[in-house]
């Protein structure tokens, strides 16, 4: 394969500049490679995760007595606001979709670098930017946005939310919301035009699918977003009653707007892990994925049920159909349950073996599994009626969204980090960081399931002595403390890898797809040579020749014809 | 009563062993589906625990209490056999060795058997949840009292006929003073922005939305002393934004409306 | 290809049941008016994969029998390292950011649109540097 870097004016006595790489700040301000900027992504990210993680210790807190006067309802709101925008919008997304994605997904499926690597460029610009216009709002006059991370109309108009906060977080909003259709328009291109030969859509690995219905999805939900805080910034500014019952508007429009993006968010934010997920099962347990396309139609299915489910975050409004969204919204669970099923299906009469990616899998499965069935509960009108808004409500999407980025997330970071920094970290380490996030975390969030059931709304900076939630939220603050512990020990691993480096081979877990055939970190456009791709799984076919997947199929012809192509550049 | 739980636990078994033929797990579907209704509607509250939830207040609240332990029955049956699976899963296939395993793609008894009984799982909470959410979104037409609950930052007003509103008086929060035994409908506004009108103890919560009226009925079922509370997010003393509930006997509850209505024509 | 329009048709079909179904149903206008943009997001991009699947010869990624060496040959043009995103996106940011801070930022900010747009284009003549 060949790849022609861009330089048009070459032949016209034009020197060639592509040898000569920048270094140091300067490749990070300019490069335009893959690697680099998912890279960046993924760095970014992180920084911002760990700044709402801080967020999230201060709420916590906050709670740990009642009456307490840590900070003021004004500051508590603003913190809840930005950990949870900053959670979904700056890390969640990004960690997963900007950076692995960009990552790996060009490396899975053989291409060279992104169909348009300018634009990959420009989307990590405006990412980064938008999250430091969030930070921003936190050193203007009247303070950061306070509404939430729905932002619901009419709270967040002019007169109930005046400053500029509000409008630094619409602007931030926007931009990343920019970054990430960008990001998804780049991700479809690739996963359609550059794909190495042999690599059909059905050979893909799962990763690579669910990146890509990831982006359908961003390209479905996004542009509902900024039109909707397109609306609400004309609503605050432009004189315009889009969202103000006095000027005849709806303020129950912004409801339908904000969550018919943002359900398909919480896919487009769990559907990566998901994916990363169903990367690391098959290679510690020395086995194909178990199912393929049954999961392949399950990331679809949920793609579209997903779609449909919006209202299911508006059922206390009285204004929606009831049976319509709880039939879709229970439906929802079947595809998920599958995905489910199928990991255990994957892992079963394998040779599992618990390095620390896989311990992270299989916390995340245990956490998942909990999340999920509390959310076909959140699914019944009668039952969201009794805990809408309650700490049940926060306890259910932490399992899911914790579960998902962290758990899954870390499994995947230690799982690439090989091939990313080419350094090994210290397996010991990364478990003693597994063990005490998930402990910590079921320490922090099962008793806010009990909160929740005895009414401790959420969003409250206080609560009395007398409501009798005082013991159930010191447990779960200690348990906060206990997973922010763990990341101490994470940055620590994180130290020691960059201060005293283990060089990681190509392939350090017996990986099976194409990004395990390159060195570690790969070179500037990727692969010197492809192995020749004939299952879903091309490195585990050339190095486990005896047991390779297209022996399995029952077409002896074309096993014979596969023997006989070769490697070529 | 006794007769329900045996049933539910015996759609625990079928739902927990996979290997039945196809046509038996069809039947345990439906019996699944029967029993789940069984479970849902026709348990009272006594032999079940309430699993962390209230037991409801008023005949709405009961009704989702009954949902609400069906529901968390058959997540427990559901979750132990997922984390089963799983479990058993990471303690029996460890790492031994450095065979290969068998290379197994895919078994699609097995695949179908895990979209099935999920789909028919679904297809009987469904039916649950229909017939509940009617019986708990359904408004009378002849209720005996209309109370107006108008939410407001941060506060509510209560303004029952005869003129007579119940308003935050200094730091004491307002009362809503409900009959016992008589279906109450309630009409809910907003002033300003959203809020949630959430009484924990009724299992029952409902926005008040600018632009948008909601009524809702609330029939009590014993006396007491609730907590009402904003669950909504509406700003800055949202946690502040709390109520009272005294359901007082239909007799007590005339006298105090009337004493009540007197002091405003007074 | 072939599958590649399939997937896209799916969708398209599928938000167009949905919204069917959900309009004549609920008759609410903003969810419908939603579905129906996304069943036109996947019905356009499907029609546009079907007249190219009629008119061209499966390509070596579309075929499971395809060796390495059929995709030979140039796969695509990549620039090497330019600061022009970069000025894009500090141009883009700034401004977005005129909209809270002042119309003055947008003179800032459109400039940097301006000259990336000069230099972008100067870029692809003389070929990619900084």
């Amino acid at each position: 394969m060949t790849i022609i870097e861009e330089e048009i004016g070459a032949p016209h006595g034009g020197e060639a500049h592509h040898d000569v790489e920048p270094k140091g700040v300067l490749l990070w301000l300019t490069s335009t490679d893959h690697k680099i900027i998912g890279k960046n992504y993924m760095y970014t990210s992180l920084v911002f995760f760990v700044i709402a993680g801080a967020l999230a210790m201060l709420i916590r807190t906050q709670l740990f007595a009642p009456n307490n006067h840590f900070v003021s309802p004004q500051t508590y709101n603003e913190l809840f606001t930005i950990h949870g925008s900053m959670m979904l919008y700056l890390f969640a997304g990004p960690f997963a979709f900007g950076g692995f994605a960009n990552y790996i997904l060009p490396l899975q499926i053989g291409a060279p670098d992104m169909a348009f690597p300018r634009l990959n460029a420009l989307s990590y610009w405006l990412y980064l930017t938008g999250g430091i216009s969030m930070l921003l709002g936190f050193l203007t006059a009247s303070g950061a946005a306070a509404f939430g991370w729905v932002s619901y109309a009419p709270l967040s108009n002019a007169t109930n939310s005046p400053g500029a906060g509000p409008d630094l977080w619409i602007v931030s909003i926007m931009l990343v919301g920019f970054s990430g259709i960008f990001t998804a328009v780049n991700l479809v291109t690739t996963t359609f035009y550059l794909r190495a030969p042999g690599l059909t859509m059905f050979r893909m690995p799962i990763f690579v699918w669910n990146m890509f219905v990831t982006a359908l999805l961003i390209l479905i939900a996004f542009p509902v977003l900024t039109a909707a805080l397109i609306m609400l910034y004309a609503d605050r500014h432009l004189g315009t009653h889009i969202y103000s019952v006095a000027g005849g508007g709806m303020p129950v429009l912004w409801q339908n707007l904000f969550w018919f993006f943002g359900h398909p968010e919480v896919y487009i934010l769990a559907l990566p892990f998901f994916g990363m997920v169903t990367e690391i099962i098959p290679v510690f347990s020395k086995k194909p994925v178990f199912g393929y396309k049954g999961l392949v139609f399950a990331t679809l299915a949920i793609a579209g049920l997903s779609t449909g489910v919006w209202a299911h975050h508006m059922f206390t409004t009285g204004t929606v159909l009831l049976p319509f969204f709880s039939a879709m919204s229970l439906l929802i669970a079947v595809p998920t349950g599958i995905k489910i099923f199928t990991w255990i299906g994957t892992m079963w009469g394998g040779q599992v073996d618990f390095k620390s990616p896989m311990l992270f899998v299989v916390g995340f499965i245990i956490v998942f599994t909990m999340g999920g069935i509390t959310g076909v509960l959140l699914a019944s009108p009668p039952i969201d009626f009794a805990t809408h808004d309650t700490y049940f409500v926060v306890a259910h999407f932490h399992q899911v969204l914790f579960g998902t980025t962290v758990f899954a997330g870390f499994g995947g970071f230690f799982y690439w980090y090989p091939k990313i920094t080419g350094r090994m970290f210290r397996e010991g380490l990364a478990k003693l960081q597994f063990w005490l996030i998930f402990i910590g975390f079921n320490v922090t969030f099962l008793p806010q399931y009990l909160l929740g059931l005895q009414g401790m709304p959420r969003r409250i900076a206080e609560y009395l002595p007398s409501d009798h939630f005082t013991t159930l939220n010191r447990i779960s603050s200690v348990g906060a403390y206990i997973t922010g512990f763990a990341f101490v020990i994470w940055m620590i691993n994180m130290w020691i890898s960059w201060r005293k480096p283990i060089p990681a081979p190509a392939n350090p877990w017996d990986g099976h797809t194409l990004e395990w055939a390159t060195d570690s970190p790969p070179s500037h456009h990727n692969f010197e040579k492809l192995p020749p791709i004939r299952s879903q799984r091309p490195v585990w076919d050339m190095n486990h020749p005896e047991a390779a997947d297209y022996k399995a199929s029952h077409n002896g012809k074309r096993a014979e014809s596969i023997e006989k192509s070769e490697t070529s550049r | 009563m006794e007769l329900g739980i045996v049933q539910l636990d015996k759609s625990n078994a079928g739902v927990g062993t996979f290997e039945k033929s196809n046509q038996r797990r069809l039947g345990m579907g439906k019996r699944n589906l029967i029993v789940l209704a069984l479970g849902a509607f026709s348990l009272t509250a006594c032999n079940l625990p309430a699993f962390g939830a209230f037991r409801g207040a008023t005949t709405q609240g009961q009704n989702e209490f009954h949902l609400w332990q069906g529901f968390i029955l058959t997540a427990i049956v559901v979750g132990i056999v997922t984390w089963g699976a799983l479990f058993y899963a990471v303690f029996k296939f460890r790492r031994c060795g450095d065979q290969i395993p068998k290379q197994t793609h895919s078994n699609l008894k097995w695949e179908l058997i895990y979209t099935i009984i999920p789909v028919l799982i679904v297809i009987g909470l469904f039916a649950a949840t229909y017939v509940t959410e009617n019986e708990i979104t359904n408004v009378s037409s002849h209720p005996a009292l209309r109370v107006t609950v108008v939410a407001y930052q941060w506060g509510w007003k209560f303004e029952y006929p005869g003129g007579v509103n119940i308003v935050p008086k200094g730091a004491n929060y307002p009362t809503l003073e409900l009959p016992e035994g008589k279906t109450t409908t309630i009409k809910l506004v907003s002033n300003d922005v959203v809020h949630g009108f959430y009484i924990p103890e009724f299992n029952f919560s409902r926005y008040a939305l600018p632009g948008v009226t909601n009524y809702f009925d609330f029939k009590p079922t014993r006396a007491g002393y609730f907590e009402g509370r904003c669950s909504q997010l509406c700003g800055l003393y949202h946690a502040e934004m709390l109520f009272h509930v005294r359901v007082v006997s239909s007799s007590d509850f005339n006298n105090w409306l009337t004493t009540q209505q007197q002091k405003v024509t007074a | 290809m072939k599958s590649e329009r399939g997937i896209y048709m799916l969708v398209g079909i599928f938000f167009f049941v949905v919204m069917v179904i959900y309009f004549l149903w609920s008759g609410e206008a903003s969810g419908s008016i939603m579905l129906f943009a996304a069943a036109g997001l996947g019905v356009m991009p499907g029609l546009y994969f079907s007249w190219w699947v009629r008119r061209m010869p499966l390509r070596p990624e579309d075929r499971p029998e395809a060796t390495m060496s059929e995709g030979s040959g140039a796969v695509g043009a990549f620039p090497s390292n330019t600061i022009w995103p970069f000025v894009l996106g500090m141009g883009a940011a700034l401004t977005a950011l005129s909209l809270v801070f002042g119309a003055w930022l947008a003179v800032v900010g459109l400039s940097f649109i301006i000259s990336t747009a000069l230099n972008v284009s100067l870029e692809s003549r003389r070929g990619g540097s900084i």
